[in-house]
């Protein structure tokens, strides 16, 4: 293996890990749930490209012939990671979790309901 | 482009069903292409009454030219996203966001809330009932407005090019 390919392959193997740690850090400090679904969705899916992309050179270089299988790993990555997030922050917002005070924009799923007065429909029901 | 038929209900779906099988045993052998063949024709035919009727794709190299953008843009959302945690003296602006939907049909819908929690600083959060519009939670925004064109301008109108003319 030459030393420009294994330069290349740490290289990519640290930058991978640098994202998925700063993507987990996200996960475990941002304030409030919406915000902390963004760094497992993004931060994680270029971390974990970069390593595939590693694996990818370093078996082409040791066996000599390409290999194209870990890119499935990322199509299937590509596919699931945005589904799990639109269906985390969904129930999020069905249990109405708390978001931080300086959210601007209130979604209708999270507006206080008027006791009392008329229902307020379900943003789900009633029209459509 | 294969025509849909009755034994075959999605040509494309099929197609791919079988490279990805081929990739996934790592083999060109004539067996696993009879076994990855049988299951891509069988798969679209026990499934495909669950979807809606799929769009066919009018401009393909624009989809091509699409996937490209997406891609490239999921690598500056990461160094964005990745700067914005990391950052310890950040001001995040989070921000809920109705989001006007032009596109029509389920699928390319799917497809733009993908692409959206895929790049810079948002999550696709829910989908109106009526399919109207999106409701999207972005990480730090300054302007509403300014992310609404963005989305509309480098997504929306692509996909409806591709699939909805």
């Amino acid at each position: 293996m030459s030393v420009i390919v294994e330069a290349l392959i740490s290289l990519l193997l640290i930058a991978g890990g640098i994202f998925v740690f700063i993507g987990s850090l996200g996960m475990a400090h941002l304030r409030d749930f919406y915000m902390r679904l963004h760094g497992p969705t993004k931060a994680t899916t270029l971390g974990i490209g970069c390593m595939l992309i590693a694996s990818m050179l370093y078996f082409w270089s040791v066996d000599g012939k390409p290999d194209i299988q870990e890119l499935l790993i990322t199509l299937f990555l590509f596919i699931t990671a945005p589904v799990s997030a639109h269906l985390l922050a969904k129930s999020g917002l069905h249990l109405r979790l708390k978001h931080a005070d300086k959210t601007q924009g209130k979604p209708v799923e999270l507006r206080p309901e008027e006791v009392g007065d008329k229902p307020v429909p379900h943003p789900d029901k009633g029209h459509g | 482009m294969i025509a849909p038929r009755s034994w075959l209900p999605t040509p494309v779906l099929s197609i791919l069903l079988l490279v990805v099988w081929l990739l996934l045993v790592r083999s060109y052998a004539f067996g696993q292409f009879v076994l990855g063949g049988s299951l891509a024709i069988l798969i679209p035919l026990l499934t495909h009454r669950f979807w809606d009727a799929r769009s066919l794709i009018a401009k393909p190299f624009a989809l091509l030219r699409f996937i490209f953008r997406v891609l490239g843009d999921i690598i500056t959302a990461n160094f964005e996203v990745a700067y914005l945690i990391a950052n310890p003296w950040r001001k995040l602006k989070p921000h809920f966001i109705e989001y006007p939907l032009m596109l029509e049909e389920r699928f390319t819908i799917t497809l733009l809330a993908s692409t959206i929690s895929l790049t810079p600083g948002t999550v696709s959060a829910n989908l109106r009932m009526d399919g109207k519009s999106l409701l999207i939670h972005a990480l730090n925004v300054d302007d509403e407005e300014v992310l609404i064109n963005q989305i509309r301008e480098r997504y929306e109108r692509p996909l409806k090019e591709i699939y909805e003319c």
